[in-house]
């Protein structure tokens, strides 16, 4: 059966079910006895187990399954929390995770098997318990091998290991005198999606036949589906074994089903053995997991050839229902206008027709905001889906780098655009590496210059007006602003004239060259050159800019502007010449009108002093190469612009006025160093470039 | 290259045959998505002096080249004849290309096809796959890829 139509949902499950663990585990290393905590662990971890299951990736469902046991342990009480077993609890989590990329790649969990955590677990396990030796080796030992149906037919017929309760002994004793006592054990083949269903069927058959006496696991739990691919009953009856097998191999997608006498001995045994069936019951499932690796590795080679090169899974979004009602709404709104501009075409009486037809444009272009902003409303998504990998991530840096270090997070509500989200993820963990690795000072460092011993990184996000601000800052010792100079000179990057010169922003701005890296130990964790250049041109491709501010031993904070949106924006259009060019609503701060008596030089540069604040004035016409005009205006429109708090006068010929323009790429084969960031199709089918403000700026 | 061989099995080629001054162009028909007429262009500051500028192409936005001076003819005059051909190059976004007149298409095959000889000191002949005869005259025709990606330094 195909399960590939589940496979979006599967992966969305896996994440936030994994997110969630490592949200928990966190809090568990530092509260072990958090009771609240260890069973939302245990229900994460086993719905993971159960979904992966049902998937058919049994690798995964292999480890989760060996994680569970451990916090079933834990949870039990048997066993305390330590930081070993955190430790190797966060590899588990980042082998699933390996799984899920693998699977969402190639829709196949891939061949590792990650034993090495497998047995790192059970060995907690069994120290943690203080066993015997023989019982999770045991359990180990299954676990690892392929067909653990050979071992015997014990783990084949479970039937046997059903635990009885006494009224249930007795109601079978008693029916033995008389009625085949039967023993069953039902496979279910693992390309089922609905076991329960199946089960019910092989109950119903059952039924007719005789009585079912009892099941394992119970027939509550089997409905509710929460039973691995096996389940076992004892049934009583006047009818042969071979019609009772035949019965249930008649129902669909039933692999196999184990059949034998269910004696009065084992009644005895099941009896005493009630204390230690919990163990075998664990091990056997743990059987069961890997015996059909072997049947999905033959079945996986085709349809992995077929994805090869295109991962399987298209990108989704989950939509609250009334955001989509909302734009059902609008739909209809729309329709409603159309109709109304039909009416208007066809009316016969022109006098009043121009009067309704504004009327009707306006109320269409209210609709058409309307929903432009709901649209938007859709592919927005809170900036948590990001930033909550984060404090896993700071503690694992904590520990491989020896520093004591917290993360602080604000506004991770702050919502922002699905593709702008995808993307934010690695400029952002750069960041902080940066910050923990090169930002934070050691711990005896911290001591010596008086500073709290843990070192603070925080993450704030909010949105300041068509932006959202996201930043990242640390109190460590900042940067060193003249270690960044004499680098900068001996790089050759500057020469030292020129360094004098360089304020120390500019110095700064160094940074993001690209190949700069101050760190003098390259570290795996940061510091090899490939780093802020990266994240700023991440960043810019988004639309974005970053900043960086330092205060030499206090620390340093980066400083992320994100557009809200990518598709659509407001603009003020301009005219240079002939040509219509589109500014970016967003970063335009006011319009002057400056005479040109007003203009002054500072260093031969234009620039003007608009209520205090000195402006440096940039001829459009002359940047983008257009023939400027033939007699000099008295005075000049001036677009002031600002990109986070530095501001420029933009000097345009002529203001057109206010559209919300639809962003189109104009495509790589044309490279203009970045000035045009793109192109808009006006009302007539004119194209209009539209100009990044902020490389002018 | 991987193309020609894939078509040189199929026997014969198409090509789409332009005018370019006095000389004829062929563009592998499979290229070809579209052929215009001439259009309004929205120069393009600071770009490549090839690059003509973008046009409004059914709401996508394409980028335009002039195959004249691409190869350092004489500029362009645009009258009644010229076209703007689009060519999609398999995962690439559209380009246009502006010749001074669309011919023909004619039909090659690979006997018909004289494989230019490479003259190292000559970066144009980069630009051609290949010399065919259909008859009469030469047609030069186009290694697309080569036109249209720009290389570094190029």
């Amino acid at each position: 059966m195909d399960v590939s139509q589940y496979l979006e949902i599967f992966i969305d499950e896996t994440k936030e079910h994994l997110q969630n663990l490592n949200e928990q585990l966190l809090i568990l290393e530092s509260e072990p006895e958090n009771e609240n905590t260890i069973n939302e662990i245990f229900r994460a971890a086993h719905s993971l187990k159960g979904m992966a299951g049902t998937m058919g990736y049994k690798r995964m469902q292999k480890l989760t399954h060996n994680m569970e046991n451990v916090f079933s342990e834990i949870r039990n009480g048997k066993m305390k929390v330590k930081s070993e077993l955190v430790d190797v609890l966060f590899r588990g989590l980042d082998a699933l995770e390996s799984y899920l990329e693998n699977i969402q790649a190639s829709a196949d969990e891939g061949t590792e098997d990650n034993d090495s955590i497998i047995v790192d677990l059970n060995n907690i396990l069994e120290e943690g318990l203080g066993q015997s030796m023989d019982s999770p080796k045991e359990e180990q030992k299954e676990a690892i091998e392929k067909k653990p149906e050979s071992a015997g037919s014990e783990d084949f017929m479970k039937y046997k290991k059903i635990v009885l309760q006494e009224h249930e002994i007795h109601a079978i004793s008693k029916a033995q005198e008389e009625e085949n006592v039967f023993g069953i054990t039902v496979y279910i083949q693992e390309s089922c999606i609905l076991k329960a269903a199946r089960a019910f069927l092989v109950f119903k058959a059952l039924e007719e036949l005789g009585d079912v006496v009892v099941s394992n696991p119970s027939v509550q739990d089997i409905e509710d589906e929460r039973f691995e691919l096996d389940f076992s009953v004892v049934l009583l009856t006047k009818e042969s074994m071979e019609k009772v097998k035949a019965s249930i191999l008649n129902v669909s997608e039933i692999k196999d089903a184990a059949i034998g006498y269910f004696e009065s001995t084992q009644l005895k045994e099941t009896e005493n053995s009630i204390e230690n069936a919990m163990n075998e019951v664990a091990a056997t499932a743990a059987a069961t997991a890997v015996k059909p690796s072997n049947v999905k590795e033959t079945t996986n080679g085709q349809p992995q050839k077929k994805t090869a090169t295109k991962p399987v899974v298209n990108r989704s979004v989950r939509v609250d229902i009334e955001k989509l009602d909302v734009l059902m709404n609008l739909v209809s709104e729309l329709i409603i206008a159309k109709n109304g501009l039909v009416s208007i075409g066809s009316n016969e009486d022109t006098s009043k027709d121009s009067a309704a037809f504004n009327e009707q444009i306006e109320y269409l272009e209210r609709v058409t905001t309307n929903l432009h902003e709901s649209v938007m409303k859709v592919r927005m998504m809170p900036i948590e889906t990001v930033v909550n990998k984060f404090p896993r991530m700071i503690r694992d840096l904590s520990k491989k780098l020896d520093k004591k270090m917290e993360l602080y997070m604000t506004g991770e509500e702050t919502e922002l655009d699905r593709t702008v989200i995808d993307e934010i993820g690695d400029p952002l963990q750069h960041l902080i590496r940066n910050a923990a690795d090169h930002g934070l000072e050691s711990n005896e460092e911290r001591i010596r210059l008086g500073k709290p011993e843990v070192g603070s990184i925080f993450l704030d996000a909010y949105q300041d007006g068509n932006n959202v601000v996201i930043e990242v800052r640390d109190n460590g010792g900042g940067i060193n602003v003249e270690r960044v100079r004499q680098k900068a000179i001996d790089k050759g990057t500057i020469t030292s004239e020129q360094a004098d010169s360089m304020t120390q922003k500019d110095i700064i701005d160094l940074l993001f060259l690209p190949s700069f890296s101050t760190a003098e130990q390259i570290s795996d964790v940061s510091g090899r050159g490939v780093g802020l250049d990266v994240v700023k041109t991440n960043i810019e491709k988004l639309g974005g800019d970053i900043e960086c501010k330092t205060v030499l031993g206090e620390g340093s904070s980066f400083v992320i502007r994100l557009p809200l949106t990518l598709a659509i924006i407001q603009a003020l259009m301009v005219e240079l010449g002939d040509e219509k060019y589109a500014i970016p609503l967003g970063s335009i701060q006011t319009i002057e009108d400056v005479p040109c008596s007003e203009i002054e030089y500072v260093q031969t540069k234009e620039v003007i002093n608009l209520r205090g604040s000195v402006i440096p004035l940039i001829r459009l016409d002359e940047v983008l190469d257009v023939e400027p005009r033939e007699e000099v205006p008295e005075s000049l429109t001036v677009v002031i612009v600002s990109k986070g708090e530095k501001l420029a006068g933009l000097v345009v010929d002529n203001l057109i006025g206010q559209l919300e323009i639809v962003i189109k790429s104009i495509g790589k084969y044309i490279n203009n160093n970045k000035v045009i960031s793109g192109a808009a199709i006006l009302g007539d089918g004119e194209v209009a470039l539209i100009i990044d403000a902020n490389t002018l700026v | 290259m991987a193309d020609m061989k894939k078509n040189a099995s199929a026997g014969a080629k198409q090509y789409i045959c332009v005018k370019l001054g006095t000389e004829q162009y062929g563009i592998d028909i499979q290229y070809v998505d579209n052929i215009v007429r001439m259009q309004k262009i929205t120069r393009v500051p600071k770009a490549q002096r090839y690059f003509k500028g973008v046009i409004n192409l059914r709401g996508e936005i394409v980028p335009v080249m002039s195959l004249r001076l691409k190869f350092d003819l004489e500029p362009d005059e645009y009258n009644n004849a010229t076209r703007i051909i689009i060519i999609k190059l398999e995962a690439q976004a559209a380009v246009g290309l502006i010749v001074d007149e669309v011919k023909e298409v004619v039909t090659l095959d690979e006997s018909c096809i004289e494989k230019p000889t490479y003259n190292a000191s000559d970066g144009k002949t980069q630009y051609l796959s290949g010399i065919g005869k259909p008859g009469e005259g030469l047609i030069s025709l186009l290694n697309i890829a080569e036109v249209i990606i720009e290389k570094e330094n190029a």
